[in-house]
C-alpha cells in the first residue's frame, strides 16, 4: 500500500484544506472560541475542579444534575445560534444597492442553515428536555427517572450532536440547504461537500439521545408517580411533559428513518430522493414534515405546562379548567400528526387534500384557544404578583395570540400561496417559537431557578432581560411581517429594491435589543450568584407554590424526598399546606439510589467519533469506533451493581439540617 | 408597570404604521385577479380571527391590571378555589370552534375555487372568461439559477423575461432542471413549486399593464438571490411586438444549447430564442435532453407494459394525482 | 390571607387523619418492560416509514428488473420458516426460564440463535445473488427501498443475535437472576417483534411483489 492510499484510509477526504484558515470571520471566531475554551479549561484545572465535575456532574445519573447540564448546554448553544442570527440580520440590513454585504453566499447559506438547526435541535430541545428532566420527577414525587443511566447517556448524545455541529464551523463546512435539507439540493449532485453530512450525523447522534430520553420520561410518568397521584391529579406540567414525550417517541423515529434514507442516497448511491432512477424527492418533504410538525408541539407543549404552573402560582389560585386543559393538550398531541402537509401546500396537491390539511391545522387553534382562555380565567379573581416569571407569561399571552393568528392565515391554502416561504412565514414561526417557547423557557428558568440552586434570580436584571426580549422581538419581527406582504422571500443574501432596506435595518435593531436581552440574562445569572446570600430561599417554597417540587428543600437532596409523598388532590403541595401537613422528622429509612456511571459519556464519545469519521469518509476509523461503541455497550451490561443505599443516618443528618434551617428561618 | 402601560399606548401607533405600510405592499395591491382574491382571503381571515384575538388581548391586560395584588379594591373578589364554570368552559371551546367553522368553510370553497390547477373562470371581478378563449400557454423551467420560458404557441423561448397580454388567462406548466424552486409572481398569483422530473401547473391572469417582478421563492443554492425575472404585462399589440422582437433577435435553442444553458450560472442576462427544438420542454421534463438518456415517460410505459402495474407516484407525472 | 378560611379545602385544615408522607419504603414498579415496549413501538415507526417508502417507490423500476423477475419465492419461504421457528423456540426458552431450568433454556436460546443465523445466511445469499445480477440497491428506487427495508430487518436480526450471545454469557455466568430474566423477556419481545415485521415484509414485499 502506498502513502496516499494509507492516508485516504485513515483520513478519508479530510485534508488540511478543510480548515478554513483563509476566512477571517471564521478564523477570528475560532481564535475567540479557543481563547475562551483555554481560559475555561485553565480555570477548571487551577481550581482542581476536574475530579469534582467528573464525579458529581458528568457521570451523574441524578435527574436534577442532568437537567441542569441540559440547560447549561442549551444556553451555550443559544449564544452560537444567536450569533448566527445577528450575522444574518446584519447581512440583510447591509446588502443593498450592489453592496454584497460582509458574508459571501457560500458562508451566508451555511449560517441560515446552522441557525435553524442549532436553535431547534440544540437550544430549544435541550432547554425543554432539561426542564422536564429537572422538574417532572419532583412533581410526581419520584426519586429519579425510570432509567437513570439512559438519562445520562441521552444527555451526552445530545452534546455529541452539538459538538459535531460546532466542529463543522472549524473543520469543513455546514450544510447550505436550509434547516430541513430538502433533496435534491441536499443530494450528492447538488451538495457533494461535507456540509449535509455534518447535518445528517449531528442530527442522528442527537436524535438517538432525544428518542431514548422520550422513552425514559414516559416510563417515569407512567410508572413512578407517588401513591395517590392518578392521571387527573398530575400537575399540568407533568401532563404536557407526558404528551411531549409521546410525541418525541412517535416522531423522532421518522426523522431517523428519513435521514437514513438520505444518507444511503449520499453514501451508497441509492435512489430514494434522486431526480432520476425512480427517486422521489417529494417523499422526503412529506416524511421530514411528519416529524417536523409534531416537533413544533414537542417544543411548545412543555412551555404551555410552564405557563399553567406559573399563572396559577402567581395568581394564587387553582388553575381554571384543569380537565379541559388536559383534554386540550391531548387533542393537540393527536392533531399534530394530521397537519404536516400545510408546510407544502405549494407542492401541487389537489384542492381537497390541501383544504383537508388546512382545516385540520385550524382545528388545532381551538384547543390552543381554550388553553389561552383557561390561563385568562385563572388570572380572573386572582391576586396576581408580577414576579419575573409572570411577566414572561404576560408577554407570551400577548405575543403568542398574534403568532397564532398569522399561523391560521398561513393555514388557508390560497393565502399560503402568497405567503409561503416569505419573510411573513419567518416572522410567524419566530413569533410562536420566541413568543411561545423562548418566553416560556425564561419563565420556567426564573420560576424554578431557586428550586435548583437555593436562591432566587435577581429580579431587576430579569425584568431588563424580559423587556429587551419583548420589545426586541417586536422590532425584529414586525418588519418581517411587513416585508412578507411586500413579497420578499426568505434566505436571500442581497436585495435589489432599496425601499426594503429600512425594514431590514429596523429588524437588525430589534436583533440588537434581543442581544441585550440575552446579555441581561447572563448578567442576571452572575449578579444573582454574587448576591446569593441576599436572595437565598431557605423554605424551599419561595413562591408559595402548588406542586410537589416545592415541598422539598432547595436544592433538593439527591433522593428528592426523604419520605414519598401521598397525594390527595391535584395541587398536592397546596393541599398539604392548606391542611397543615407536618413534615415527618423521624423514622428515616435507607434510600435505594442508582450509582453514577461513566459509560454514557464513553458511548457518546464513540458515537461522536463514528459521526465525524463517517462525515469525512474515514471508514476504517468509523468502523473501529462503532466496534468500540458496541463493546462498551455490551461491557456496560455486565455491570449488575448499579445501585446503592443512602444510609438512614445520612438521610437523618440531611433532613435534620433542613429542620434546623427551617426553624431558624421562622 | 409604567413601562408596561407605555408599551400599551405605543401599540396603536405601531398598528397604524403597519397598516399604512401594508397598503402599498405588493400583496395588497396586486395586478392580477387570482392574487387579488388571495389577498381578500388574507383580509377576511384576519377580520374573522380578530373577533377572538382582540377580546383575548383586552382581557389579558384588563385582568392583569384589575387583579394585580396591589389593587386592594379587587381583593374581595379573590377566590383561590374558583376553577370551574361549565358555562364559561362551553363558551371558551365554542367561540373558537364557531370561528373555525366559518374559516373552514371559507377555506374549503376558496381552496377549490383558487386551485392553481383549475382553469380560470373569470378575468376579474366583473368579467368572466369568454367561452372558447384559449389561455396563453407558458412552459417554465427553473434552471440553476435562471428562468427559462417556452411559448409553444409562438414558438419562442426566453430567459429571465416573460411577457403576457393583459386580461388573457395564462396557463403555466412548470418544472425544473436539478433542484426545487418556486415560481412566484407576487402581483399575479400565488407560488407553486418547480420540481425536476415533475410538472406543476398554475393559472393566472394580469389585469394591469406594467412590469412586474417574478422570483424564485424556494431556496435553491448559491445563485438563488439573483434568480429574478420581469413579467411584462402588455397590450395584445405590444405582446405581438415583443414576440416579433424575440423571433428577430434570438437564435435557435437546440438541445445542445440547452445543455450549455442548463449549467449553473448567476445573474444571467435576458436573452431570447426565436426558434426552439421540437419537444425540448418535454425532454427536459422527462430528463432526457442529452443523447442516449431514456425518458422517464418511456420507463413508465415500459413498466406498465411489463407488469400492468401502476406507476407508483408516477415520475414525470403530476404531484396533483 | 384571612379570607382563605372561607374556602372549602381550608375548612379541612387541621384534619390530622390524612397521611401525607409514607412511613415505609416506596418502590415504584419496575419500568423496564414498559420502556422496552415503548422503544419497540418507536422502532416499529422506523419500519413503518420504510414500508411507506417501499409502498411509494416499490413500482419505480426505472427500466430495471421488477420484483416478479427477481424474487425467489421458495427460498424466501424457507427463510420465513426459519425465522418463525426461531420465534417458537424462543418461546420454549421463556417457558423453561419460568421453570428456572437454566440448562434447557440456554439450549433453546442456542437453537434460536442458529435459526437466526440461518435466516441471515439465506438473506445474504439472496442479496449477493441480486447484486451479482446487476440488481443492486443503486439500480432503481424500487431496489433501493427493497434493500433498505429487508436490510434494516436483517440488521435488527444481527443485533438480536449479538444480544442473544451476550445474554447466554451472562446467564451462564450470573445465573437466572431477576435482572437476567428481565433481559431475556426484553429480547424475547424484540425477537417476536422482528418476526411480526418479517411477516409484513414477506407479505407486502415478496408475495405482493411477485404478483405479475
Amino acid at each position: 500500500m502506498n502513502m496516499p492510499d494509507a492516508e485516504k484510509l485513515i483520513f478519508g477526504r479530510l485534508t488540511l484544506e478543510a480548515i478554513p484558515y483563509h476566512e477571517p470571520i471564521l478564523l477570528a471566531t475560532f481564535a475567540g472560541v479557543a481563547i475562551i475554551g483555554a481560559v475555561l479549561l485553565g480555570l477548571i484545572t487551577k481550581y482542581k475542579l476536574w475530579g469534582y465535575l467528573w464525579r458529581e456532574w458528568f457521570t451523574s445519573i441524578d435527574h436534577k444534575k442532568i437537567g441542569i447540564m441540559y440547560m447549561v448546554f442549551g444556553v451555550v448553544m443559544l449564544l452560537r445560534g444567536f450569533a448566527d442570527a445577528l450575522m444574518m440580520r446584519a447581512q440583510q440590513a447591509m446588502a443593498f444597492n450592489g453592496n454584497p454585504g460582509f458574508l459571501p453566499p457560500h458562508h451566508y447559506d451555511q449560517i441560515f442553515t446552522a441557525h435553524g438547526v442549532i436553535m431547534i435541535f440544540f437550544v430549544a430541545m435541550p432547554l425543554v428536555t432539561g426542564l422536564m428532566n429537572f422538574i417532572m420527577p419532583l412533581q410526581i414525587g419520584a426519586r429519579d427517572v425510570a432509567f437513570p443511566f439512559l438519562n445520562n447517556f441521552s444527555f451526552w448524545m445530545t452534546v455529541a450532536g452539538g459538538v459535531l455541529v460546532m466542529a463543522s464551523l472549524f473543520v469543513g463546512e455546514f450544510a447550505r440547504t436550509g434547516w430541513l435539507a430538502y433533496p435534491p439540493l441536499a443530494g450528492l449532485e447538488a451538495s457533494p461537500d461535507v456540509g449535509v453530512d455534518y447535518y445528517i450525523w449531528s442530527l442522528q447522534v442527537a436524535g438517538v439521545g432525544t428518542t431514548l430520553s422520550g422513552i425514559n420520561l414516559i416510563a417515569t410518568i407512567v410508572k413512578m408517580r407517588a401513591p395517590g397521584m392518578t392521571m387527573m391529579k398530575m400537575p399540568i406540567f407533568t401532563w404536557t411533559s407526558l404528551c411531549t414525550n409521546v410525541l418525541i417517541v412517535a416522531a423522532f423515529p421518522v426523522l431517523t428513518a428519513v435521514l437514513v434514507l438520505l444518507s444511503l442516497d449520499r453514501y451508497v448511491g441509492t435512489n430514494f430522493f434522486t431526480n432520476g432512477m425512480g427517486g422521489n424527492p417529494m417523499m422526503y418533504v412529506n416524511l421530514i414534515w411528519i416529524w417536523g410538525h409534531p416537533e413544533v408541539y414537542i417544543l411548545v407543549l412543555p412551555v404551555f405546562g410552564v405557563f399553567s404552573e406559573v399563572v396559577s402560582t402567581f395568581s394564587r389560585k387553582r388553575l381554571f379548567g384543569y380537565a379541559s386543559m388536559v383534554y386540550a393538550t391531548v387533542v393537540i398531541t393527536v392533531l399534530s400528526y394530521l397537519v404536516w402537509l400545510h408546510h407544502f401546500f405549494t407542492m401541487g396537491s389537489g384542492a381537497s387534500v390541501n383544504s383537508f390539511f388546512g382545516i385540520t391545522t385550524m382545528i388545532i387553534s381551538i384547543p390552543t384557544g381554550a388553553k389561552m382562555f383557561n390561563w385568562l380565567f385563572t388570572m380572573y379573581r386572582g391576586r396576581i404578583q408580577f414576579e419575573v416569571p409572570m411577566l414572561w407569561t404576560m408577554g407570551f399571552m400577548f405575543t403568542f395570540v398574534i403568532g397564532g393568528m398569522t399561523g391560521v392565515m398561513l393555514a388557508i391554502p390560497p393565502a399560503d400561496f402568497l405567503l409561503h416561504n416569505s419573510l411573513f412565514l419567518v416572522a410567524h414561526f419566530h413569533n410562536v417559537i420566541i413568543g411561545g417557547v423562548i418566553f416560556g423557557l425564561f419563565a420556567g428558568i426564573n420560576y424554578w431557578f431557586p428550586k435548583a440552586f437555593g436562591y432566587k434570580l435577581d429580579p431587576f436584571w430579569g425584568k431588563c432581560s424580559f423587556w429587551f426580549w419583548l420589545v426586541g422581538f417586536w422590532f425584529a419581527f414586525m418588519p418581517l411581517y411587513i416585508l412578507g406582504f411586500m413579497g420578499v422571500t426568505r434566505r436571500m443574501n442581497h436585495f435589489e429594491d432599496p425601499s426594503l432596506q429600512i425594514w431590514f435595518q429596523i429588524a437588525a435593531f430589534g436583533a440588537v435589543l434581543i442581544a441585550l436581552g440575552i446579555g441581561s440574562f447572563l448578567v442576571q445569572l452572575w449578579v444573582s450568584y454574587k448576591r446569593r446570600e441576599e436572595l437565598r430561599d431557605v423554605t424551599g417554597d419561595p413562591w408559595h407554590g402548588r406542586t410537589l417540587e416545592w415541598s422539598t428543600s432547595s436544592p433538593p437532596p439527591a433522593y428528592n424526598f426523604a419520605f414519598t409523598p401521598i397525594i390527595h388532590e391535584a395541587d398536592a403541595w397546596w393541599d398539604m399546606k392548606e391542611r397543615n401537613q407536618r413534615r415527618r422528622t423521624e423514622g428515616y429509612l435507607p434510600i435505594h439510589m442508582p450509582k453514577n456511571t461513566s459509560a454514557g459519556i464513553y458511548l457518546a464519545a464513540f458515537a461522536f467519533v463514528v459521526g465525524f469519521a463517517m462525515i469525512w469518509h474515514m471508514f476504517l476509523i468509523a468502523g473501529l469506533a462503532f466496534l468500540g461503541l458496541l463493546v462498551t455497550a455490551i461491557g456496560h451490561t455486565f455491570n449488575y451493581k448499579r445501585d446503592f443505599h443512602i444510609p438512614a443516618d445520612e438521610v437523618a443528618r440531611t433532613e435534620t439540617a433542613r429542620t434546623e434551617a427551617l426553624a431558624a428561618h421562622v | 408597570m409604567r413601562m408596561f402601560m407605555k408599551t400599551l399606548r405605543g401599540l396603536p401607533v405601531l398598528a397604524l404604521a403597519l397598516l399604512l405600510s401594508g397598503c402599498d405592499a405588493v400583496l395588497f395591491s396586486p395586478a392580477g385577479d387570482v392574487a387579488r382574491q388571495q389577498r381578500d382571503l388574507i383580509i377576511i381571515s384576519v377580520v374573522l380571527m380578530l373577533i377572538i384575538i382582540i377580546p383575548v388581548i383586552v382581557m389579558t391586560f384588563v385582568f392583569a391590571w384589575k387583579y394585580r395584588e396591589s389593587n386592594k379594591a379587587a381583593h374581595h373578589e379573590y377566590d383561590p378555589e374558583w376553577n370551574h364554570s361549565t358555562v364559561l368552559e362551553l363558551l371558551i371551546w365554542a367561540a373558537p370552534l364557531l370561528i373555525i367553522i366559518a374559516l373552514g368553510a371559507v377555506t374549503w370553497t376558496s381552496t377549490h375555487k383558487l386551485d392553481p390547477y383549475r382553469p380560470l373562470e373569470r378575468v376579474d371581478n366583473v368579467r368572466s372568461v369568454a367561452p372558447n378563449t384559449k389561455p396563453l400557454v407558458v412552459e417554465v423551467v427553473a434552471l440553476d439559477w435562471k428562468w427559462l420560458f417556452f411559448y409553444p404557441e409562438q414558438g419562442i423561448a426566453t430567459v429571465n423575461e416573460m411577457a403576457a397580454p393583459v386580461d388573457r388567462p395564462i396557463e403555466f406548466h412548470i418544472t425544473a432542471s436539478t433542484v426545487m424552486n418556486a415560481f412566484f409572481v407576487p402581483s399575479m398569483a400565488g407560488m407553486i413549486y418547480a420540481m425536476p422530473g415533475m410538472e406543476t401547473k398554475l393559472h393566472g391572469v394580469m389585469n394591469k399593464t406594467g412590469n412586474f417582478e417574478g422570483i424564485s421563492a424556494n431556496y435553491s443554492g448559491a445563485g438563488f438571490s439573483d434568480m429574478r425575472f420581469t413579467l411584462h404585462s402588455v397590450s395584445d399589440a405590444d405582446f405581438d411586438a415583443w414576440v416579433a422582437k424575440a423571433k428577430a433577435d434570438g437564435g435557435h435553442l437546440a438541445r445542445a444549447d440547452y445543455i450549455k444553458l442548463e449549467k449553473p450560472s448567476e445573474k444571467e442576462p435576458v436573452h431570447y430564442y426565436g426558434t426552439v427544438d421540437p419537444g425540448l420542454y418535454n425532454a427536459i421534463l422527462n430528463q432526457c435532453v442529452a443523447a442516449g438518456q431514456m425518458c422517464m415517460s418511456d420507463m413508465v410505459k415500459h413498466e406498465q407494459h411489463d407488469d400492468h402495474g401502476m406507476a407508483g407516484m408516477a415520475p414525470a407525472g403530476h404531484p396533483h394525482e | 390571607m384571612s379570607d382563605m378560611n372561607a374556602t372549602p379545602s381550608a375548612a379541612l385544615a387541621g384534619n390530622q387523619d390524612v397521611e401525607f408522607w409514607m412511613k415505609e419504603d416506596h418502590h415504584p414498579a419496575n419500568g423496564t418492560l414498559l420502556g422496552f415496549w415503548i422503544y419497540l413501538m418507536s422502532d416499529c415507526l422506523i419500519f413503518a416509514c420504510l414500508f411507506a417508502t417501499y409502498g411509494v417507490l416499490g413500482r419505480s423500476y426505472a427500466g430495471g428488473p421488477t420484483g416478479a423477475e427477481l424474487f425467489d419465492l421458495p427460498l424466501v419461504a424457507i427463510n420465513t420458516t426459519l425465522l418463525l421457528l426461531s420465534s417458537i423456540t424462543y418461546g420454549f426458552a421463556v417457558l423453561e426460564m419460568q421453570k428456572d431450568r437454566r440448562g434447557t433454556m440456554m439450549a433453546w436460546l442456542v437453537i434460536t440463535g442458529l435459526f437466526g443465523l440461518g435466516f441471515l445466511g439465506i438473506e445474504l445469499h439472496e442479496f449477493s445473488e441480486l447484486i451479482g445480477q446487476g440488481a443492486g440497491p443503486q439500480r432503481s428506487a424500487f431496489l433501493s427501498s427493497f434493500f433498505t427495508l429487508v436490510g434494516t430487518h436483517g440488521l435488527h436480526v444481527t443485533f438480536g443475535i449479538v444480544w442473544l450471545v451476550t445474554l447466554l454469557f451472562q446467564v451462564g455466568r450470573f445465573g437466572l437472576t431477576p435482572a437476567n430474566k428481565r433481559r431475556i423477556l426484553c429480547l424475547s419481545m424484540f425477537w417476536h417483534f422482528l418476526d411480526v415485521v418479517w411477516i409484513g415484509v414477506f407479505t407486502f414485499v415478496y408475495l405482493m411483489g411477485a404478483l405479475p
